[in-house]
């Protein structure tokens, strides 16, 4: 524990100087209805700062659905309402004083596809920072660098920051799409099955990534693998929608390490042991 | 078996060479239409016949007069149905919500495209040169054009913006920018070549079109340029009728002459939008 505080502290001075470490999230009977179905229901859990928590489960269990409600993604669904309480550093991001567009500077996401911008590699990092008003050309040098870096993509780029996104590669776009969530340099980090669609080296390349960041952000990762969840997450949270009468809910939440060795419930076990799902 | 293969492959080779023919026959139509006006129209285009003004009874001389005319009616068009018919067609895309609004708007855009044009033209007469009082000048003219053109304007822009991957808005709003820095930021630029298209074609369509203008506009004869956005005008297309119709004993090359100045100058700017659209094609790759 000791080791690991000091190299926090480190990766604070030597690299993020200026956000602060990580958020947490406590949520609390979370519930999401579209129109009128309701879709997920009674999801009560808290997220560790500065770790990584992977939320898993088959198909259509509702954890995207979960995920997008921590940026407030759902809001861009326009029939999508969200219930119970989500705190994010104690303050209710739900509540009348949080916008949801500051939010998302503080609450980044990355999607299943890359999708970066039609534009240069350069603007596609810059564009958070500029959207937020930086436009002074040397920190915003600055922070295109650091972010870069921190995704482990600058050393392949840096000759050529003005090339067009779309000449990368699948696996360099998805780090282009996690250097440009950093740019913000947000607290949280949301990662939506963030290397289904890529090969099995830049799918390394991510989950290096992660590990690196998880340092100084929070992150939270949905992810069809379960190989994947147990390689990288400190937390892993089981979901599951038992019927389409019902709604998607959380079956259990606990230390990787022991989910995966000894779970707690006996669909958590059988899901992970690929009974199904 | 064999017939049946055998049969196949006739109905095969039918079905190639009866739609080549039509493709073929397409492009014949064009070059013999491109083929006529050059070859008629080119001995009237001179230096003189582009910067002079007609002279005795419009038997002599140039279009000059014309050609200003159908710029600032175009022009006018233009700064009245872009700004209007992007920002529609932007709400239509982005902003609206799919329900009877929208279903009542895109109805009246639809009947707006249907509406014969020289219809247009008495409903610019009603409204712009009477009830408004702008008379026949380059105002009611280029609103009369701008109500043609708005349609296509919008249908184009609308469409153009659904073609832009709906992960490009997420990723942009989840980086904490509202709804319209991503529309201009993000998907107006990337369907910039769309409606760039759409509105050229628009456009297009009003630079030629002779009823609209018919009441709201046009002077048959008119040497001195337009002063002010109230002036009269006279304007290419309608030049052409009058010209053909209405002057006797005119040189056949001064109808022929401003028509192929009329088509070059649609031509121009098509191939020039085509041009810069292949230029941001290298670009953008989806």
């Amino acid at each position: 524990m000791a080791l690991a505080s000091e190299k926090k502290g480190a990766m604070v001075i030597g690299i993020h100087e200026n956000s602060s470490n990580g958020g947490e999230f406590e949520l609390r009977d979370v519930s999401v209805t579209y129109g009128s179905e309701l879709a997920v229901a009674g999801v009560s859990m808290d997220i560790e700062r500065c770790a990584v928590t992977a939320l898993i489960g088959p198909s259509g269990c509702g954890k995207s659905t979960l995920l997008r409600c921590l940026n407030r993604m759902n809001d861009e669904v326009s029939n999508a309402t969200v219930g119970g309480s989500i705190k994010l550093d104690g303050t209710d991001i739900y509540g009348k004083d949080m916008d949801p567009v500051e939010l998302r500077t503080r609450v980044g996401q990355v999607f299943q596809k890359p999708n970066p911008f039609p534009m240069t590699i350069y603007d596609n990092v810059a564009y958070g920072p500029r959207t937020q008003g930086l436009r002074q050309r040397g920190a915003l040098d600055d922070l295109v660098e650091r972010s870069l870096k921190r995704a482990a993509l600058w050393t392949e780029v840096k000759k050529d920051l003005k090339k067009h996104a779309f000449e990368l590669s699948g696996g360099q776009q998805q780090r282009l799409c996690i250097a440009r969530a950093l740019a913000t340099q947000p607290e949280v980090l949301l990662m939506d099955e963030p290397a289904s669609s890529l090969d099995p080296i830049s799918t390394q390349q991510i989950e290096d990534t992660i590990a690196e960041l998880k340092s100084s952000v929070t992150i939270v990762i949905v992810t069809h693998n379960m190989q994947q969840a147990a390689r990288i997450s400190d937390w892993t949270a089981f979901m599951l929608r038992e019927s389409m009468e019902e709604p998607a809910a959380l079956v259990e939440v606990g230390e990787t390490r022991s989910m995966f060795t000894n779970p707690g419930d006996k669909r958590t076990e059988a899901y992970i042991t690929g009974r199904f799902g | 078996m064999r017939t049946r293969i055998r049969r196949a492959k006739a109905a095969q080779t039918a079905a190639m060479v009866l739609t080549g023919l039509a493709a073929a026959f397409i492009v014949a139509a064009a070059l013999y239409l491109l083929a006529i006006i050059v070859m008629r129209g080119l001995p009237g285009v001179s230096w003189e016949f582009l910067t002079q003004p007609p002279r005795g009874q419009m038997k002599e001389g140039g279009i000059f007069p014309v050609i200003v005319g159908t710029l600032a009616l175009t022009g006018l068009t233009a700064a009245v149905s872009l700004p209007v018919g992007i920002a529609a067609g932007i709400y239509l895309s982005e902003y609206a919500t799919r329900g009877r609004v929208t279903r009542i708007v895109r109805l009246a855009i639809s009947n707006m495209a249907g509406v014969p044009s020289i219809v247009y033209g008495l409903f610019g007469l009603a409204l712009f040169v009477n009830l408004m009082g702008f008379g026949k000048s380059i105002l009611a003219g280029g609103l009369t054009l701008a109500c043609l053109t708005l349609p296509v304007i919008i249908t184009a822009t609308e469409e153009a913006l659904r073609q832009i991957p709906s992960d490009l808005r997420q990723a942009s709003l989840a980086l904490g920018a509202t709804r319209w820095r991503t529309i201009y930021r993000v998907v107006l630029p990337a369907a910039a070549p769309g409606i760039v298209t759409g509105s050229i074609l628009g456009l297009s369509r009003a630079v030629g079109e002779t009823a609209p203008i018919l009441f709201t506009a046009v002077a048959y004869y008119k040497r001195q340029l337009p002063t002010s956005l109230l002036s009269d005008v006279m304007a290419l297309p309608y030049h052409i009728y009058i010209m053909a119709t209405q002057v006797t004993g005119r040189p056949d090359e001064i109808v022929w002459g401003t028509a192929l100045v009329l088509v070059a100058g649609v031509t121009l700017v098509s191939v020039a939008a085509a041009g810069w659209r292949s230029l941001q094609r290298r670009k953008v790759r989806w």
